[in-house]
């Protein structure tokens, strides 16, 4: 062959640039839940460690919250929107099978026509997306790329449900990724185990609200539905887990994953300067500290007591608050571990801004 | 292969170390949440750490039969044998 294809200028290395975060107003508070489930304060501060979670109201999008969080994460960063050239948005709740919710925000953000997609990991959304802006940026496809994770829960559950609705809340977390003279991000360990599609699902699919709305006698609508609908049921498909699956795996087989990030990082617990682990449960967080068997010096993200469960939104909403609340961690090293409904996982050591 | 007793004994070591109750007040007849208050995230650290000391396997769905002291003895020198 006489030609030869122009492949792009590689980088050697990328790392966060900067992080911005969203909080929606509503406080829900746990005598807030107490009105909707049969339960105490000391319950579920007890078992989950949540003593207050934010939630959206009704005029508040996940849109809105993405871009707000993704503005604070430009300014932190010191680029402009035009500047992007990658906009990877991570949620589950953005209430449109298609257009994708990160060409509406790289439009609202001025970051048109930089590619733009959504990704579906649930609570690893954004580990995923930071592994693929690492290779993005490293591989010369992408000089600066956002990473949203977003999530308005609040729209998709049920408030009488007692596996994880009360854990929720809703918010966004972004962080800017570019090129870097120093390795910031460590290779990414992820995964999925398909075997526990239903430990933490939805109560049942889109089609299943359809047949119950629409009725199944209309053809022109006729589908397969896998499970229709019992008479009574809520047509709303709404969240719901299996938590001591979840608490199992969560704890003893992320613990296992998280350590091998730190491996494949070539580097110990005692070179953690933070831990930032998915926002789930603070048992789970409590528990993951003590099998990582991280030193007391390691700071540890403990935002879910405020904020809740805000799945693909809460490590970089861990991450920009831990950066206010305990500057000394800037520029040093912190694991991060998303794991959700998958159930899928992802896991990387990266230096801070 | 452990004795019964001493799978109720190492027990109730776990059931000490996760909650802090007495060991004494571990008996084959307690109940894990209705006398030992234990709950399910509790209960699952008890049942990991079983795992682990009795090098058995106690699948998910089991969990949910283990509604006594008693019954987790029982499985755990049934898997063990």
């Amino acid at each position: 062959m006489s030609v030869q294809l122009k492949t792009p200028a590689t980088n050697a290395y990328s790392r966060i640039l900067g992080t911005g975060s969203f909080r929606p107003d509503v406080v829900v508070t746990n005598d807030d839940v107490c009105q909707w489930i049969d339960s105490s304060d000391e319950w579920i501060r007890q078992r989950t460690g949540i003593i207050t979670r934010h939630r959206a109201d009704a005029n508040t999008s996940v849109l809105d919250m993405a871009e707000a969080a993704s503005r604070r994460a430009l300014e932190d960063a010191g680029i402009t929107a035009e500047q992007l050239d990658t906009v990877i948005v991570a949620t589950v709740t953005f209430p449109h099978a298609t257009p994708s919710a990160a060409s509406a925000l790289t439009e609202r953000l001025g970051a048109t026509p930089a590619p733009a997609y959504d990704i579906s990991a649930a609570c690893a959304g954004y580990c995923y997306a930071v592994a693929q802006a690492d290779a993005l940026v490293r591989a010369g496809l992408a000089q600066h790329v956002l990473v949203v994770g977003v999530e308005k829960l609040s729209d998709y559950i049920d408030n009488s449900e007692r596996t994880i609705s009360f854990l929720l809340g809703d918010g966004a977390g972004a962080v800017v990724i570019g090129a870097s003279e120093v390795p910031g991000i460590s290779p990414s360990v992820w995964g999925s185990d398909g075997s526990k599609w239903n430990a933490i699902s939805m109560t049942h699919s889109q089609l299943a609200l359809r047949e119950s709305v629409l009725g199944s006698e209309n053809e022109l609508l006729e589908s397969a539905v896998d499970e229709p609908l019992e008479e009574h049921a809520n047509p709303w498909p709404t969240l719901r887990q299996d938590g001591q699956t979840v608490f199992r795996w969560a704890v003893w087989e992320m613990a296992k994953m998280a350590r091998k990030a730190l491996h494949e990082a070539g580097i110990e617990a005692e070179d953690l300067a933070a831990f930032i682990p998915h926002q789930a449960n603070m048992r789970i967080i409590d528990e993951m500290v003590k099998q990582l068997k991280l030193p007391e010096s390691v700071v540890v993200a403990r935002d879910i007591a405020e904020n809740g469960n805000t799945s693909a939104a809460s490590i970089p909403m861990a991450m920009d608050r831990m950066r206010r609340e305990h500057p000394e961690v800037s520029g040093k090293l912190a694991l991060q571990i998303g794991f959700g409904a998958g159930l899928v996982f992802g896991a990387q050591v990266v230096l801070l801004p | 292969m452990a004795s019964n007793e001493e799978i109720l004994a190492g027990l109730a070591e776990i059931v000490n170390a996760e909650t802090g109750l007495d060991v004494a007040d571990v008996q084959l007849d307690k109940s894990f949440t209705e006398d030992l208050d234990i709950d399910s995230i509790s209960m699952m650290t008890i049942v990991v750490e079983a795992e682990d000391k009795f090098e058995v396997k106690i699948p998910d769905e089991e969990v949910k039969n283990l509604k006594t002291v008693g019954d987790a003895v029982s499985f755990i020198a049934a898997a063990q044998a």
